[in-house]
């Protein structure tokens, strides 16, 4: 089994946001619309934060790009009343819409507020209703949502992998934010493979995770600038 | 008919006019909440003013206050049960009404804010015992169930003088009546199994109500959210549910001392001794709030730093030091001086509690959402007129439950305020004969 992991180089981020886009498109992220988005309601699986550091005129800005943390040890699983969310076997921390009751624990508990609630019934506009994914269920409103790392892919891939009469290799599975960044700044791959490029920039002294000190064990871990 | 059967009696066998204008008002107030949660149930929660990263807001605070009132009651009237306090006798009816409807209310909160309340019965079907949520759903459960015995054990006789002298009711209330009373005839054998069981559930009440504030503050703690995260928060929930309580309790017995002229048992001694009660509990809470304050302000952790800036100086600052202001000011300008606990004192105070504590509650909710640790920007969360009507409609809807019920039972256990009057009449006696006894001694 895998432990799928993503790194992300900020030295090359340019902060272009087409994982962003990328992702809305993979994912099929129902739309808030600008009144909406200004509430604090655009479902963004993959945002770019910025982080502006010290005062004028020492001031820093800083982009992040953000996905869901897939922790090793994630809050969020923890708070869940029903099981709505778990992490898989390969180590992916996944939400089970059908089940979901809408209670927003795991979305107050998420220190990373990597977590994103329907708080209407999806809406798509006419130009993007052809274009949405039919890998990806809609989901519907009142429940919780949040990056996958673009688990259907994974899927698509093996079932691929095993029609051409092959062995399925990790190198087969890319997460559309992956495969779209501009910087090529994202990296993926399996954790548990020691000569996989992940593993090794692991290893790198420029890696760190967020929040590291709450001991969620990320499996999204960044190089440094610098 | 003795004045005290006479006096209770009254309110259920004639209905005024009063009593029909008090409904009809709380009546609409409720429908209108309805009609919001429908209008919300129909559009998704995005009717309300919340949003990413304030996902809980006003319903949790709501949620986190019902339950604290509910400690009111039960807690109460059983500790004063348990140590005998004579003049518990007149106010248990009413604390053990108070705590069955705030947890009616407070349970409803949860399901109001849900996303998919169509879904609630897949916290039974696949409910997991690692989740917090089902904790509170366990002790809640259990509370609410002992809860309702509770008030209903000393009810068994009333219900039985209701179904022997109240003759000139409708005939679905005496059907009512004469079930409720289990066939209780008041004999001594009856009488002594009651006590038993009151006594038991008494006992085993107090863990219990300890336990639903603790899990309910726990939901926060559990957590490793900035100013969430605190060991503190298990005790500090549960002093402050019983505060409220008391407060809440106040209130109540207020409006029912005027209205059901109770006067004669609801006496100043019951304000006073339950007054220095209150006063206690605001001390409490004024050493916790102080505690939990200055451990994270002198400790300054940076996330912990930016939800208590919100709290002390930035836009929460309102309401936390209207909370301080509520909480103890009023409280303590007012309580300790005997002059001001009578029932106009205690209730000017009940009322400022019951508005400081729901600030409580939801200066712990709200503040440490605006400000995640993962800073980018702080958020701002304004209710909307749904959650506002929904709130209005709570409250209205826990008056609404306490009225109907008390239309329909009696507002004192009649018969424990019979026995106390009995004991304090013996005492008297005993008293005076031993009096009479030391006189003779003398004059021999």
């Amino acid at each position: 089994m895998a432990r799928w992991t993503m790194a992300i180089d900020l030295d090359k981020c340019l902060g272009c946001q087409a994982c962003t886009v990328a992702c809305r498109m993979e994912n099929n992220t129902p739309i808030a619309g600008p009144e909406q988005a200004e509430k604090g309601r655009a479902i963004l699986w993959n945002e770019v934060i910025p982080f502006v550091e010290g005062e004028y005129p020492n001031v820093t800005a800083r982009y992040i790009p953000r996905p869901c943390m897939h922790c090793d040890d994630p809050l969020c699983v923890k708070v869940c009343p029903v099981k709505a969310t778990y992490k898989n076997e390969e180590g992916t921390v996944l939400v089970d819409y059908e089940r979901c009751i809408g209670c927003r624990f795991c979305t107050v508990a998420c220190p990373y507020t990597v977590r994103y609630f329907n708080w209407h019934e999806p809406y798509y506009p006419e130009s993007l209703k052809a274009h949405l994914n039919p890998d990806v269920p809609i989901r519907p409103k009142g429940v919780v949502e949040k990056c996958t790392f673009c688990v259907q892919r994974l899927q698509r891939a093996r079932a691929k992998a095993e029609a051409e009469g092959r062995v399925f290799l990790a190198s087969d599975y890319v997460p559309a934010c992956v495969q779209t960044c501009t910087g090529r700044a994202r990296y993926f791959g399996d954790l548990d493979d020691p000569t996989s490029l992940v593993s090794q920039l692991l290893k790198s002294p420029r890696a760190f995770r967020l929040l590291e000190e709450l001991g969620t064990k990320p499996k999204v871990f960044y190089l440094r600038e610098g | 008919m003795s004045h005290l059967e006479s006096t209770v009696f009254a309110t259920l066998r004639k209905t005024g006019i009063r009593f029909y204008i008090l409904f009809g008002v709380l009546a609409a107030l409720v429908v209108w909440g309805v009609f919001a949660y429908i209008y919300q149930l129909i559009e998704g929660l995005g009717v309300t003013g919340l949003s990413r990263p304030v996902y809980w807001g006003i319903y949790l605070t709501n949620f986190v206050f019902f339950i604290g009132i509910s400690h009111a009651g039960t807690l109460i009237s059983a500790i004063l049960r348990v140590t005998q306090a004579n003049w518990r006798r007149s106010i248990t009816r009413i604390a053990e009404a108070v705590t069955v409807f705030a947890l009616c209310v407070g349970g409803l909160q949860i399901l109001i804010d849900m996303g998919r309340p169509d879904r609630i019965l897949n916290m039974i079907f696949y409910g997991r015992y690692q989740s917090v949520f089902l904790w509170d759903l366990t002790c809640i459960g259990i509370y609410f169930m002992s809860s309702i015995t509770y008030l209903y054990l000393p009810m068994i006789p009333d219900f039985a003088r209701m179904r022997d002298k109240l003759t000139d009711i409708a005939r679905w209330r005496k059907w009512l009546y004469t079930l409720a009373a289990l066939g209780w005839k008041g004999n001594h054998e009856q009488h002594r199994r009651l006590e038993i069981a009151i006594a038991i559930m008494a006992i085993a009440i107090i863990p219990i109500a300890v336990s639903v504030h603790t899990v309910v503050s726990w939901i926060f703690g559990m957590t490793v959210q900035p100013m969430w995260h605190s060991t503190i928060f298990g005790p500090y929930f549960v002093v402050g549910a019983i505060f409220s309580g008391i407060a809440t309790l106040f209130i109540a017995m207020a409006i029912m001392r005027k209205v059901l002229r109770l006067e004669a048992w609801l006496t100043d001694k019951q304000f006073d001794y339950l007054g220095l009660l209150l006063l206690v509990m605001s001390a409490f809470w004024c050493y916790f709030t102080f505690a939990e304050y200055l451990t994270t302000v002198y400790s300054a952790l940076t996330h912990e730093m930016h939800v208590a800036d919100a709290k002390l100086y930035g836009e929460y600052a309102w309401a936390f030091w209207l909370m301080v202001f509520c909480n103890a000011v009023v409280p303590f300008a007012i309580l300790t001086r005997r002059a001001g606990r009578t029932v106009m004192g205690t209730v000017i105070a009940s009322v400022f509690i019951n508005i400081g504590m729901w600030l409580e509650r939801f200066t712990i909710v709200a503040p440490t959402l605006t400000r995640p640790s993962l800073a980018f920007e702080h958020a701002i969360y304004q209710p909307s007129w749904v959650e506002i009507s929904i709130t209005v409609g709570s409250l209205a809807l826990f008056a609404l439950l306490f009225v109907i019920f008390f239309k329909l039972f009696p507002s004192l256990a009649i018969w424990e305020v019979e026995e106390g009057i009995e004991i304090e009449e013996r005492n008297r006696i005993n008293k005076q004969l031993s009096l009479e006894d030391l006189r003779a001694m003398e004059k021999a």
